[in-house]
């Protein structure tokens, strides 16, 4: 039993099912981050957990108690909104302290308690603000102050940078991962920016439509994903995704497809499964991430399964610190993530190199990945 | 920490508490409103005189009431009250808009001098308009005073004339508030498009014609419904300038209904005349309604 | 209203911009017609009025007309002027405005921050109960004021004002809370705070301009009604509008028209001044009843 329990889970809304048998278990101190693309039911699970719906079947408990139907201000959690949902008639400080004075905590303590806060998120000069007086990053964080004042047991996220302009995305990212190593808190986190998921969490969930399609740390989601989804919705730019045919030979096992010319591409697949051995002679799709299909000298000098092949280079990008250089595949369009002064221009036949350790497969039918 | 219960006191009276505030004002509708609604379509079908009797005479006191001349009258009256006074508030409405539309300067001096009639009680409005158009110390009177010996004005004591009288002081009322909601319209259209539609030779004429009018439906739509509604509910106006009269000229239905309900002690035909302007209304405002709250959810 | 803003992109000549202009002033003039006759026959004596010309400027002066409608006119039976009529309707305005305002917010905040299934024809059944012809309720209030021992009195009215205006109300304030964010209501509710609290410490701080919408629409609205009045009141509980009609149709005597005159400014005064006041916000409440969404 961990920290936090969501055990088979589900919503509807009428007849509309919105959340489909959510397993998920957070542990104490852990930074789960919940991502997936808009409408896929994020935003519901977490104000699940915070008690501001509720929950059609299933059980949510917190540290083992049963939270269902329990009121959300006597959950002990605390929520920083997409809009950071400020009081607008409130002084920073009355925001602050809002929670604290529902909970009749003495004047004496709640005043004690926001200092605190305030001189842990730099705030202290702006507490007889109005929110309307404050920049975006300001009210990002006075959004905070107010969840940390309460010290909950659980903090909720619903896209907290969304509305911040880049550069501060950035900085107030590093300020919350700091939050949390010194704090210790355990953290529920939406997003649908795949960078945050990846950089802030300890665990990710992967949703779509309502499913949750993989839970694992960031290296699994990205390095093994569950299927095909997971892999085209992680990662930018998205995982290649070429069909290939298998042939198993004895021990070694090969993927077969075409390059540009619509030459036989065969490309030696190290440490095969017995499921992906036993598709031999079948279709199914090869999945390469952008970083590991590159210029014959940038690949990974350390993978000891680099395959090359030539095929001819569709269209170049320049992204300054690398160049990224299409061709196709299988009469799959792929990219690849080549040098910075790489010298393939458009037409040029090149060598590309495909770091097979890196590669996954995909059945192409159900996209669930073979191993 | 909260015990694991399936649902704590103070959560179960937070699903409650909306529900009960929001009951007496439910209450009070499904009381005031839908009871009494029902009560007077049930005493429409009774021989109700001077109190509410319960003999059931079925369709009788609309029978009785379709061959009143006195009801003919009025409706006849609603209907041309209602037919000029929607097409008149409309057209000033819609022109004063389009108007006001050019960047007028004044914009700020003009417009409440346009509304202010709206704020006024259709008792003074009508007290206001009696005397300025009776003949003998009104407009009649004025321009004889003027010297303009043969000028006769005598519209709100001429049985034929009297209930344009009405719609003269209904559309002073009303049309400015009308002007309001379209130009509230207008300056909701994307300036793009007008500054696109000129670029492609419009002229002013079909740039309103084409472009502009064409979007202004939701406006037409509740300038109709308004107006509409507030024709049928005339009853003050009539009151206060003519009193129905001279004769009974500017009977309307809701004076109508008063009368035969109040001091002719008809109660039964009263009843049967105030379901029809519900039914009237009805007609209109039901549609309107639902789509309005279906469209936003 | 932002949209009341914007500037037009349209270009006119010169020589429709002169005709434009000498319209709306034509309009303003008919608009303003009445009013300046009502003020300057009110400073009249009745000579000058039946003698000679109704638009003319008063040759003598005075304000004789203003003090006997006020204290001394024929209203019906009594000749007390006006003035006991204008403290009934003082009297039925301010707790009929304020009930139902108050119940409007609590509605539209339930309605829009608590929703539940069918709420939205619960909305409709009250909202369409402004619309109706008043006539079909005409029967059965009074025998229900009767019952109630209400009739003719000031709180009788009150009732009636309140139940026929909370459709209003509680539109306004639903409209006006549809757009108020409801994150602000579940950070509320995390915080601890509860239904009524919500509604005192987030809500209501933040509705000023729509609470002034809903005071002014019904405050001009029941202050201006007649039907209600002439059918539910008596001596003890009549309002304005009612005792001014009575004061202009009374037969007996001469007709004083610069009485009249003066009474109906008076009757007028109080809605008037909120419009001058609050103009903007009056009109925003006419358009809020009208254009939804
Ligand atoms: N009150 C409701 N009634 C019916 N359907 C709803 C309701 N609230 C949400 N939904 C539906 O539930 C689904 C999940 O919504 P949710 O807000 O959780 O999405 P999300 O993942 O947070 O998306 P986003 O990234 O856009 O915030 C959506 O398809 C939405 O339309
Ligand atoms: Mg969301």
């Amino acid at each position: 039993m961990g920290f936090l329990d969501i055990d088979s889970a589900f919503k509807t809304y009428g007849s509309v099912e919105v959340l489909h048998n959510v397993n998920i278990s957070v542990g104490e101190g852990e930074f789960l981050v919940l991502v997936g693309p808009s409408g896929c039911g994020k935003s519901t699970l977490l104000n699940m957990i915070a008690g501001l719906e509720d929950i059609t079947s299933g059980e949510i408990r917190l540290k083992g108690n049963l939270m269902n139907g329990v009121h959300p201000s006597r959950r002990n959690i605390a929520m920083v909104f997409q809009s950071y949902a400020l009081y607008p008639n409130m002084t920073v400080a009355q925001n602050i302290t809002f929670g604290l004075e529902m909970h009749k905590v003495p004047k004496a303590e709640r005043e004690s308690a926001m200092q605190e806060v305030a001189e842990l998120l730099q705030i202290g000069g702006l507490l007889n603000r109005k929110p309307a007086q404050l920049s975006g990053g300001q009210r990002q964080r006075v959004a905070m102050g107010r969840a940390l004042v309460r010290k909950p047991e659980v903090f909720l996220f619903d896209e907290p940078l969304s509305n911040l302009d880049a550069k501060l995305r950035v900085d107030m990212r590093t300020e919350i991962k700091k939050l949390h190593q010194n704090l210790g808190t355990t953290i529920v986190y939406v997003t649908h920016d795949q960078i945050e998921a990846m950089t802030l969490s300890t665990r990710i969930a992967v949703m779509n439509e309502g499913h949750v399609q993989q839970l694992g740390t960031p290296k699994e989601i990205y390095d093994t994903p569950a299927n095909l989804f997971v892999a085209t919705f992680m990662g930018s730019p998205s995982m290649n995704l070429v069909p290939v045919t298998i042939s198993a030979n004895g021990e070694a096992v090969c993927a077969e497809t075409s390059n540009s010319f619509g030459e036989t591409v065969r490309l030696a697949v190290p440490e095969a499964g017995s499921d992906l051995r036993s598709m031999s002679g079948k279709t199914v799709t090869l999945g390469i991430r952008p970083e590991a299909l590159t210029d014959k000298d940038g690949a990974d000098h350390r993978s000891t399964h680099v395959e090359r092949c030539a095929s001819a280079v569709g269209v170049t990008e320049p992204a300054g610190s690398d160049t990224f250089v299409t061709t196709s595949f299988g009469e799959a369009e792929c990219v690849a993530r080549m040098r910075a002064d790489t010298d393939a221009s458009s037409g040029a036949v090149i060598e590309f190199a495909f770091n097979m350790e890196k590669a996954v497969f995909f059945d192409p039918k159900s996209g669930i990945r073979i191993d | 920490m909260a015990a694991p219960v399936d649902a704590d006191f103070r959560t179960r009276l937070q699903i409650w508490l909306p529900k009960l505030v929001l009951s007496p004002s439910l209450a009070m509708a499904l009381v005031f409103v839908y009871g009494f609604i029902l009560f007077t379509v049930y005493l429409s079908f009774t021989d109700s005189r001077i109190l509410p009797s319960f003999g059931w005479v079925g369709l009788e006191n609309y029978f009785k009431l379709f061959r009143l001349r006195h009801w003919e009258i009025a409706v006849t009256n609603m209907g041309v009250f209602a037919v000029l006074y929607m097409l008149i508030c409309t057209a000033i409405g819609l022109t004063l808009a389009i108007f006001f539309d050019q960047k007028i300067r004044g914009e700020g001096v003009l417009r409440p001098i346009y509304l202010y009639p709206m704020a006024l009680s259709f008792i003074v409005t009508g007290t206001a308009w009696k005397w300025m158009l009776d003949p003998g110390i009104g407009l009649e009177n004025t321009m004889h005073a003027l010297g303009w010996e043969s000028f006769a004005f005598d519209w709100i004591k001429n049985r034929n004339y009297a209930i344009y009288t009405v719609v003269l002081a209904a559309v002073w009322q009303t049309s400015g508030f009308v002007m309001a909601m379209f130009l509230a319209g207008l300056r909701g259209i994307d300036n793009e498009i007008l500054k696109a539609a000129q670029i492609d030779g419009a002229s002013n004429w079909n740039l309103y014609r084409r472009i502009i009018i064409p979007q202004l439906r939701p406006a037409f739509l509740s300038a109709f419904v308004i107006l509409a509604h507030l024709a049928i509910k005339t009853y003050d106006l009539v009151i206060a300038l003519t009193g129905g009269g001279p004769g009974r000229a500017t009977e309307l239905p809701a004076t109508f209904m008063y009368s035969y309900t109040f001091t002719r002690n008809q109660m039964g035909i009263g009843a049967a005349s105030a379901t029809i302007m519900l039914m009237t209304i009805a007609a209109i405002m039901i549609p309107y309604l639902y789509s309005e709250l279906r469209e936003r959810k | 209203m932002a949209a009341m803003q914007q500037e037009s992109a349209i270009r006119t000549s010169n020589t429709a911009r002169v005709l434009i202009y000498l319209l709306l002033l034509l309009f303003a003039f008919f608009y303003l017609l009445p009013l300046f006759v009502m003020g300057v026959n009110s400073v009249k004596p009745l000579s000058e009025i039946t003698g000679g010309n109704m638009m003319a400027l008063p040759e003598i002066w005075t304000l004789e007309p203003w003090r006997k409608a006020w204290s001394e006119a024929q209203v019906g039976v009594q000749a007390t002027g006006l003035k006991p009529y204008f403290w009934n309707s003082i009297k039925m305005v301010v707790p009929a405005v304020f009930i139902s305002t108050i119940l409007g917010a609590l509605n539209g905040y339930v309605l829009t921050k608590w929703r539940f299934r069918g709420d939205t024809i619960l909305f409709g059944l009250m909202l369409f109960a402004c619309f109706i012809p008043f006539q079909i309720v005409l029967i059965p209030m009074a025998r229900v004021l009767g019952i109630f021992a209400l009739a003719g009195t000031t709180w009788g009215l009150v009732l009636v004002h309140v139940v026929y205006g909370i459709g209003f109300t509680t539109l306004y304030f639903r409209n006006y809370y549809a757009a108020f964010p409801t994150e602000l209501v579940r950070a509320a509710q995390i915080d601890g705070a509860g239904f009524f609290q919500i509604f005192w410490r987030i809500m209501l701080p933040s509705s000023g301009p729509i609470i002034v919408v809903s005071v002014i629409w019904q405050f001009t609205n029941i202050w201006n009604d007649f039907l209600f009045g002439a059918s539910f009141a008596d001596f003890s509980s009549q309002p304005m509008t009612v005792a001014l009609n009575n004061l202009v149709q009374s037969s007996t005597g001469v007709k004083e028209y610069n009485v009249h005159f003066a009474g109906a400014i008076l009757a007028a005064l109080p809605t008037l001044l909120v419009y001058i006041v609050a103009g903007r916000f009056f009109v925003r409440g006419l358009m809020a009843g009208s254009v939804k969404g």
